[in-house]
């Protein structure tokens, strides 16, 4: 299991559209397992009502974990495609 | 005849049948299925058919709107196949054996609730999108045919108000026109009239009746007015008006393209003013030479806290990149007198016209200036941007606000942050004080803007927003005018350029005097930069100079 933490820099934060392109995003790791925290509440990657319902805003801080598959990788793709997208 | 007053949000005039938007009748029926297994089955079909029909829609967005607004489909797609919405669904259906109906119009709702719950603002419009989702669903479920129009021949088309789910699917080439019992200027329906280039009437409340179906109709959007069985005589008139709306327009298309060139060869640069990075497309689109007047206050006005430098940098890079190399002169913070904001906590003064605003405020809040000026500079690396500050009054102001400049400038270099070194600092002149001491103003700067508005409120000693004073404010008074030649004289010698970024610019009265005491940009609304330029196209300067700045600077037997 690895585990990265992302401050959401999108002005707007995970709300619908972006939210739906970080679920396309985690969907092209098929083998691992991926969730998403944000204060308690932790949620299936792969749920996009669930992601909008984090709520995260600019300048919140997410973690995210990665279970199961090439973990290493799937941590830097990702990191990568948040950067650039989120 | 009978004739209906609302209110016309996109101007035109149609004529044609109306038609009533039929939407689908839909009374939620509950029972208990005992077949769950198939229940749950035609939800799957159901579901399926929904996400290839947002799949369609979104195509269908892609080539009218673009990438945006495709991928509002595209996570509609999304939220329609969610694995949470499917369970709670299936658990309805399987374990409690509810019908999909049922299932589904409770599931949305007690998703929709989540989503109104959530204490941010935007989340909570989410809840609209959760029930356009269903509401396609439930549709499915009912057989019902999604809606559009029947008619053969093109409609002005009668609706309560459309959802944007409903206006992106209908057949846009069957519509003549849109009239509405709701909605406002900036509802969906409006915005898709505006964008086609058709008239719309909004706010008709129950004086659009459902026995006017079928019945021959006129509108005229620019009057706000709907007729049914119109007369004769206003059939002629509105076909004429109709005629010479198209003239019009046709006449201004054809000026696209063309260069803000006087008869005898004076150029003059038509510039834009806008308040947010979307409206630069309205820019582009009318063919303006750059924009005058960004005001940036749309980005303090849109927080509930201090935009951060990040924030601000995204929305001016935005503006400047789509500009694709055209002027971009943003205003820095331009609030205090009429436009107020919460969080800057601003305890309340007698006079705010005359009290703590904009570069005041900057000056005296620096942290609050250095923020927008570090996003500014930044920015200024992906187009052609310029700075202009406004309520200026003495030279000691321009150049501690310069300074700043200077000091972002140097951080940026020490942080190895791009910026562009010629970024053209500028300042408004909106008080009596700034245009009688322009000749020293002038030497700090690259350019002046006129403020008129403000420039003429201050000057005659007359709130603009007191209707009382109507003529008492009077924008073509010559002490403004003259304001104005001293001004733009004094930035001249000192080989500064000047321009007028007030309401004043589009006044088509004014375009010749302007054009004789050498204004060098005009920034006016989007929609009056072709209009200006046909009159600028018409105008031959050297035949009405001189009685012009007679008439002006004369003893005023003429005024």
């Amino acid at each position: 299991m690895k585990e990265f933490e992302y401050v959401i820099t999108d002005p707007v934060g995970i709300h619908a559209r972006p939210a739906g392109n970080l679920v396309k995003e985690i969907k092209n790791y098929a083998d691992s397992k991926i969730s998403i925290t944000k204060g308690e509440k932790t949620v299936d990657g792969l749920r996009l009502m669930a992601v909008m319902g984090l709520g995260a805003k600019q300048g919140d801080t997410v973690k995210f974990t990665v279970e199961g598959g090439d973990e290493d990788a799937v941590v830097e793709a990702l990191s990568a495609w948040l950067k650039e997208n989120l | 005849m009978i004739t209906i007053q609302g209110k016309g949000v996109s101007t035109g005039v149609a004529e044609g049948p109306l038609y009533f938007y039929k939407r689908a009748e839909t009374t939620l029926r509950r029972y208990t299925v005992e077949d769950t297994e198939s229940e749950w089955n035609r939800f799957k079909e159901a579901q399926q058919k929904c996400i290839d029909q947002l799949g369609e829609l979104a195509e269908k967005a892609r080539e009218e709107a673009g990438d945006e607004a495709a991928e509002l489909f595209e996570t509609h797609q999304m939220m329609a196949e969610d694995l949470d919405y499917e369970e709670a669904i299936q658990a309805l259906i399987l374990e409690e054996a509810n019908n999909a109906e049922a299932a589904v119009t409770d599931t949305a709702e007690q998703f929709a609730e989540m989503f109104a719950s959530m204490d941010d603002s935007y989340m909570q419009a989410r809840a609209a999108d959760v029930r356009d989702v269903s509401g396609r669903l439930l549709n499915i479920l009912f057989g019902v045919v999604q809606g559009g129009i029947d008619s053969d021949v093109p409609v002005i088309l009668a609706a309560d108000d459309l959802a944007p789910s409903e206006t992106i699917q209908l057949d846009k080439k069957k519509i003549l026109a849109f009239v509405t019992e709701g909605g406002s200027g900036s509802s969906h329906t409006a915005i898709l009239a505006r964008t086609l280039g058709i008239p719309a009437i909004v706010g008709l409340g129950d004086q659009i009746k459902p026995e006017y179906e079928g019945r021959s109709a006129m509108v005229d959007g620019s009057t706000g007015q709907v007729y049914i069985d119109p007369d004769d005589a206003t059939v002629d008139y509105l076909r004429d008006k109709r005629k010479q709306q198209l003239e019009y327009k046709q006449m201004l298309e054809e000026l696209k393209g063309k260069e803000n060139v006087t008869l005898d060869g004076q150029h003059i640069r038509v510039f834009c003013n806008i308040g947010s990075p979307e409206d630069v497309q309205a820019v582009l689109l009318n063919d303006a030479d750059g924009v005058g007047l960004f005001r940036s206050e749309f980005l303090y006005l849109n927080c509930d806290d201090y935009p951060t430098e990040d924030y601000q940098f995204e929305a001016y890079k935005k503006a400047l990149s789509d500009m694709e190399g055209r002027e971009v002169i943003i205003r820095t913070l331009d609030i205090g007198a009429d436009k107020q904001i919460g969080y800057f906590d601003m305890p309340e003064e007698e006079n705010p016209a005359l009290g703590n605003r904009a570069l005041r405020i900057c000056l005296n809040r620096p942290e609050i200036f250095r923020t927008q000026l570090r996003a500014l500079y930044r920015a200024s690396a992906y187009g052609r941007l310029g700075i202009m500050f406004p309520m200026v009054t003495s030279v000691w102001e321009v150049r501690e606000a310069k300074k700043m400049c200077e000091q972002v400038k140097a951080e940026l270099r020490e942080e190895g942050i791009p910026y562009d070194e010629n970024v053209q600092v500028g300042i408004m002149i909106e008080t009596p004080a700034a245009a009688v001491i322009s000749d020293r103003l002038a030497k700090e700067v690259d350019f002046f803007s006129c403020g008129t508005n403000d420039l003429t409120q201050y000057t005659l000693a007359c709130d603009r927003q007191n209707n009382d004073l109507g003529r008492f404010f009077n924008p073509h008074h010559p002490a403004v005018l003259r304001l104005l030649k001293t001004v733009t004289d004094n930035a001249h010698k000192n080989g500064v350029w000047v321009g007028i970024c007030g309401e004043l610019g589009a006044d088509l009265d004014l375009t010749e005097t302007f054009l004789s005491i050498g204004i060098d940009e005009l920034s006016v609304s989007p929609g009056s930069v072709l209009p200006l330029r046909k009159k600028i196209r018409e105008t031959d300067v050297s035949k009405v100079r001189d009685e012009l700045m007679d008439d002006l600077m004369g003893d005023g037997s003429i005024f």
